[in-house]
């Protein structure tokens, strides 16, 4: 028992301690640059985690994500634009006097509310899930037309909302960044700490309910449908049911993502909803590992990094090196790379290299079946 | 006469005009064992369809306990006690043994319950005496995809049985299967005649003879004739069908 504890638990204590460490000190030794950055891609690992739920576990490949991720975005910033234009001609948002707008419209209204948007961040992009996810899953839509329904569906939110300059500011986006929270500005140093430490901290949350959500029997039941869903169907099972529900998680992760994302990068736009950004997302997933809620996290947090460091240098070859990334994993890494770590990838690599594998039994009697004679 | 378990009146589907069944009548009695049989093409998996609720049929009924089937999801009619395992062995591969088992044991199948509540010390010890049935107790912890065929049929069997369906539809079971294996499927079958109603499709002569059962033959999506296996057998119009029709006898 004790060794157990010894072999097994203290690495991962180990790990843990680290993480929590680096998180708490990261304000401390980061430039706030860096550290919004870092803010901002632990926000995507959030929205990773949804779509490993839906893709890794359950099957369901969507293209939509964006929709969720920009209406979290939208949710916040609509609050924190509202909560800084009292001093505003009308009371309401600056950029409304550009349209020739007086009159607050009516959908906003709710957003003065701080406790409506800290719920609507995560409920809005949930329910529009569930509701989009039930309608294609009772006519059951699956596999690729799923995949095609979802990317129309962030088409149209696209279009809506970089065509509504009177309700939403269109195609500019709503910025945050010089919005006051608790009297503070939102792009100052001290705040964007504060966000950093929640982000990270919501991070581990949203890993910690995902993994709940998949290591129990409803997990059992979301890999049987990725296997074979009219199977379980005549086993009782309505699949249509769960995969509604994990849709909507998703929906709901993406929001919150969303919603940091928004606060640390100083603007929410259509940008969040453009095709290319959300099969951006599908591929931090595939190429951290499907299945693996870990591969999903390190995956968008390291490609974003990546990313960010490659652009500075060549920013016409990123697209390059994202498709060729894409085509390694589907091709060579099918479980992405922290699936093939957990499926001994690395000691299959070096026997195929030629180095032998190091067996507990009688010496090498199992792989070349001849034993060494003593000499 | 007691009241039959299922009762399929006057059953048509007609795929783009083609009668895959036509007015096909069939009952069940409670505790029966029934094994249908016909040649290939005869409609034996779309009767199937029909009872499961993958398929609507054209025209007719099928009643339950009862109750119509028609319009109900198939997860629906599951629960109200119809089993069913496929012609080929369908399992969860990518779930061990004793889960895929759990699934089917399982008495809460909605999403709320199975969020929080673990597995009932009852489930657990239905499970291990499934495995114990149909001998994968040593495979608990192995994902459903690496067993043997033989294994994945026995498998699928075992998660038919711990549904504990009232009424039992397999389809050929024993394809694929050993000799012993099959025997062994005979005896299991029998074993949960009573308690449970089954519906055996095959084409195995020699299985079904084992089943000792009474036996519908199906050809062009009709009820040719019932009656026991040795009766079928000596039957012409049977023996037409199978064999095409005799010229000397004629």
């Amino acid at each position: 028992m004790l060794q157990a504890f010894q072999q097994h638990r203290w690495p991962l204590v180990i790990v843990w301690v680290l993480i929590i460490a680096a998180i708490v000190a990261a304000p401390a030794v980061l430039p706030v640059f860096g550290l919004k950055l870092l803010g901002r891609f632990l926000s995507l690992s959030i929205v990773a985690l949804g779509i490993d739920l839906i893709w890794g576990f359950t099957g369901l490949l969507s293209l939509g994500q964006g929709i969720f991720f920009a209406l979290g975005g939208y949710a916040v910033a609509m609050y924190l634009q509202l909560n800084s234009s009292s001093e505003q001609p009308n009371g309401i948002p600056e950029f409304f006097s550009l349209y020739g707008v007086d009159q607050l419209p009516g959908f906003w209204q709710p957003f003065y509310s701080p406790w409506f948007t800290l719920i609507a961040i995560w409920l809005i992009p949930a329910l529009l899930a569930a509701l989009l996810g039930n309608l294609v899953f009772r006519n059951r839509i699956k596999g690729v037309y799923f995949s095609i329904l979802t990317q129309a569906a962030l088409l149209v939110f696209f279009n809506f909302f970089n065509g509504q300059q009177k309700l939403i500011n269109g195609t500019n986006g709503l910025k945050t960044g010089v919005t006051k929270l608790f009297g503070e500005e939102v792009g100052s140093d001290l705040m964007q700490r504060g966000f950093f430490w929640l982000t990270a901290l919501i991070v581990i949350l949203a890993w910690l309910a995902v993994r709940w959500v998949v290591r129990g029997r409803f997990g059992e039941v979301l890999i049987a449908i990725r296997d074979d869903e009219p199977r379980l169907r005549f086993a009782g099972y309505n699949p249509t049911l769960f995969k509604t529900i994990v849709f909507a998680m998703a929906g709901g992760l993406a929001g919150i993502g969303g919603a940091l994302y928004t606060v640390q990068s100083g603007i929410v736009s259509p940008q969040y909803m453009t095709v290319p950004y959300s099969i951006d997302m599908v591929i931090w997933v595939a190429v951290g590992g499907r299945g693996t809620l870990i591969g999903a996290i390190l995956g968008a947090l390291v490609i974003n990094l990546v990313k960010f460091q490659f652009q500075s240098l060549w920013p016409e070859g990123w697209l390059f090196v994202l498709g060729g990334l894409f085509i390694l994993v589907v091709t060579v890494l099918p479980e992405g790379v922290i699936g093939w770590l957990q499926a001994g990838g690395p000691r299959n690599l070096l026997t195929r290299l030629g180095v032998p594998r190091r067996i507990g039994t009688y010496p090498r009697l199992e792989i070349d079946g001849k034993e060494e004679a003593k000499s | 006469m007691t009241t039959a378990l299922l009762e399929m009146r006057q059953i048509s589907v007609s795929f783009d005009g083609f009668m895959a069944l036509r007015d096909l009548n069939l009952s069940l009695q409670p505790g029966e064992l029934r094994a249908v049989i016909g040649p290939n093409g005869a409609g034996k998996t779309t009767f199937l369809d029909v009872i499961t609720g993958k398929l609507r049929p054209t025209a007719g009924d099928v009643l339950f306990k009862g109750r119509s089937l028609l319009n109900k999801p198939e997860h629906r009619i599951a629960r109200l006690g119809i089993g069913r395992k496929f012609q080929s062995p369908r399992v969860f591969e990518n779930l061990t043994v004793e889960e895929n088992l759990a699934l089917a044991v399982s008495h809460p199948k909605r999403p709320w319950p199975l969020l929080s509540a673990g597995l009932s010390a009852v489930e657990r010890d239905r499970i291990a005496h499934l495995m114990g049935i149909v001998s994968l107790q040593t495979r608990a912890h192995q994902v459903a995809g690496s067993l043997s065929h033989g294994q994945k049929q026995w498998l699928e069997i075992a998660m038919l049985v711990g549904q504990s369906p009232d009424l039992l539809l397999v389809d050929e079971p024993v394809a694929g299967l050993t000799d012993e294996e099959t025997d062994l499927t005979a005896d299991l079958l029998k074993s949960l005649v009573g308690d449970h109603t089954v519906l055996v499709i095959d084409h195995d002569m020699e299985f079904i003879r084992r089943l000792e059962s009474q036996v519908s033959v199906l050809h062009q999506g009709h009820v040719l004739c019932e009656g026991s296996m040795d009766q079928i057998q000596c039957d012409p119009r049977v023996i037409e069908v199978y064999l095409g029709r005799n010229e000397e006898a004629a």
